[in-house]
């Protein structure tokens, strides 16, 4: 982001998360609800990129395990003779995922929980700051109409 | 990859005769300022794909060169080689030629890694500010309110007051209309507040404003409850308080109760298809004031027809449910949610029978729409007996269509009012007068 942007800048989406990341903006004069705000949105976006990014690899090694597994079974290859990937069809798959979404569902039950009570702490604070904000606004309109 | 930055300094904030060189360390890494009075500073950095967050630099022109050019040292920039640089201790006349020739030798040395750069380059731009740009926002919003949604969801209200037994009412229609669909933003904009790490996930959704940054999350609240609150008013004082009721009602539901439980057990798709069925009772008690059975019968249709629809959808996003940790039954009871289709469009049928012996519409309603629902009986069939990814999207396409005309149909064959009045009198006079004041 250039130098003198005064604003957080978001990128394109994370290759293993999916996520977009986001550059925080520090102001100079940074107040220290501000501050507790940019920290928290921070944490949020580290935990959430390190749980997707660790979720999806998971998703598809275990993607590519189940595939290779079966077709083991089937007494086929991986690649067919034109050197393409052999999939299965998605209804050989739907045992996978319904397996996946099995296993990773107190993970799931538990991300829920910490990503609801990030999301709701974050715009609170979002919420002080502004309200912050319009106040030291007011309050500098007002000295300035008064002189 | 490289990053150039012309940044203009104006001439009042450095000292007209400064030329900074640089200590060059023994790994080659070579800084190079140039401080120009009237050309434009240029950077050419390399920067790593370190995305992790980090301050970002103060560009204080207060800052002296050397504390900047420590600050840069600490994040680890690898900087380019701008070309061989002879030890700069001229004044200041003499280097700006020099410097010419180094920006000519740097461009030279920046067309050669031209691809890597351009890759980068492309990457670079797809930061975006995260600002709010003014006339952007109708269409941040109206994705955020899921407009097209809310329009279906205000159409099947409009339906259910429209089939209400009692003369029609243009200003209630209006605000009944007018409320639902505020309300309809207001659930749909909380929802995709709390789903934004679930939509990046998702083929289907990571294009939603949240998601992309486009608006704060503080503002998508405060949207929803600048939507939310004068609908539910407007529905509760214009209307009638249970109209408010149950949209208020709905709003819960749908942002406390279905949006959790996707997540949690396969249950969300009947508190999903309660969600959609509200609508049409809250457009017929607009109309009545009262909650009978044609109002039910009405949600009954909706609440069928919501299964149909949501799972065959949701057959073919199976991969991305999987991932992304969403409880559905196509996922982990397709045997039911095939079942459960077939079932309800079935229950369509039954549905539309009822409509004549609760005195809704006239017996031709039934016959007329009997062709439609049987298709999308055999569509569900199809799809419980094919499991396939082609039913699926036959079953679903069906039911985009199937719904307005169901509703349509119906409509047409309303009995009228006076008609019902007016049982006692000859056939046909009544009927010419019910004729007459039948509704457009």
């Amino acid at each position: 982001p250039p130098a003198h942007s005064h604003n957080d800048w978001i990128g394109p989406p994370d290759k293993h998360s999916n996520l977009r990341p986001v550059i925080f903006y520090v102001s100079p004069e940074e107040s220290p609800l501000e501050r507790r705000l940019r920290e928290a949105r921070q944490e949020a976006q580290a935990c959430n990129q390190s749980f997707w990014a660790r979720h999806n690899r998971a998703f598809h090694q275990e993607k590519e395990e189940f595939i290779y597994s079966r077709l083991k079974a089937k007494g086929l290859e991986m690649r067919d003779e034109t050197g393409q990937k052999v999939t299965l069809n998605a209804e050989e798959m739907a045992d996978f995922y319904k397996d996946f979404l099995r296993k990773n569902f107190r993970k799931h039950m538990q991300y829920n929980r910490d990503w609801y009570k990030r999301n709701f702490t974050i715009t609170f604070l979002m919420g002080q700051v502004a309200l912050a904000r319009a106040l030291r606004w007011l309050r500098w309109k007002k000295k300035n109409v008064e002189h | 990859g490289f990053f150039v930055w012309p940044l203009r300094s104006p001439g009042t904030r450095h000292s007209p005769c400064q030329v900074l060189h640089l200590c060059q360390a023994a790994s080659n890494r070579v800084i190079t300022f140039q401080y120009f009075n009237f050309l434009k500073r240029m950077y050419v950095t390399q920067y790593n794909k370190d995305l992790s967050q980090r301050a970002k630099p103060k560009s204080d022109p207060l800052v002296s060169p050397l504390h900047e050019l420590q600050q840069l040292d600490q994040e680890r920039k690898v900087i380019h080689k701008i070309g061989p640089i002879p030890a700069v201790h001229q004044a200041w006349p003499e280097t700006s030629r020099r410097n010419e020739l180094r920006e000519g030798k740097s461009a030279a040395e920046t067309e050669g890694s031209g691809t890597a750069a351009r890759a980068e380059a492309k990457e670079d731009r797809q930061w975006k500010e995260m600002k709010l740009h003014l006339e952007e926002l109708p269409g941040i919003l109206a994705r955020l309110s899921k407009i097209k949604l809310t329009a279906l969801v205000v159409s099947t209200a409009s339906a259910g007051f429209a089939m209400a037994p009692v003369p029609f009412h243009l200003p209630c229609f209006l605000l009944a209309s007018l409320g639902t669909g505020l309300a309809s933003c207001a659930a749909n904009s909380i929802n995709q507040f709390f789903e934004v790490p679930f939509d990046s996930n998702m083929n289907r959704t990571k294009n939603r404003p949240l998601v992309r940054g486009q608006l704060s999350p503080l503002l998508a609240v405060c949207f929803a409850a600048s939507c939310g609150i004068p609908g539910i008013a407007l529905l509760t004082l214009g209307v009638n308080p249970l109209t408010g009721a149950l949209g208020a009602f709905n709003i819960f539901l749908y942002t406390c109760c279905y949006t959790p439980l996707k997540r949690m057990s396969i249950a969300n798709t009947w508190v999903g298809a309660v969600v959609g069925a509200i609508p049409p009772v809250m457009g017929w008690t607009a109309a009545t004031g009262t909650l009978d059975a044609g109002a039910l019968l009405l949600g009954g249709i909706l609440y069928s027809w919501q299964f149909p629809h949501f799972n065959a959808l949701s057959w073919g996003l199976r991969e991305d449910y999987s991932r992304g940790g969403y409880c559905m039954m196509s996922v982990t009871h397709p045997g039911l949610c095939r079942r459960v289709a077939l079932r309800h469009c079935l229950a369509l049928i039954g549905l539309s029978t009822v409509a004549p012996v609760l005195d809704i519409t006239t017996w031709t309603f039934p016959i007329i729409s009997l062709p439609i629902n049987l298709y999308i009986s055999y569509l569900g069939f199809r799809f419980y007996r094919d499991a396939d990814r082609s039913s699926s999207r036959k079953l679903f396409f069906c039911s985009l269509w199937h719904l307005p005309m169901l509703l349509l149909v119906m409509f047409t064959c309303k009995k009228s009012v006076l008609e019902k009045e007016d049982k006692g009198d000859l056939l046909g006079e009544s009927h010419g007068r019910a004729m007459e004041i039948r509704l457009p």
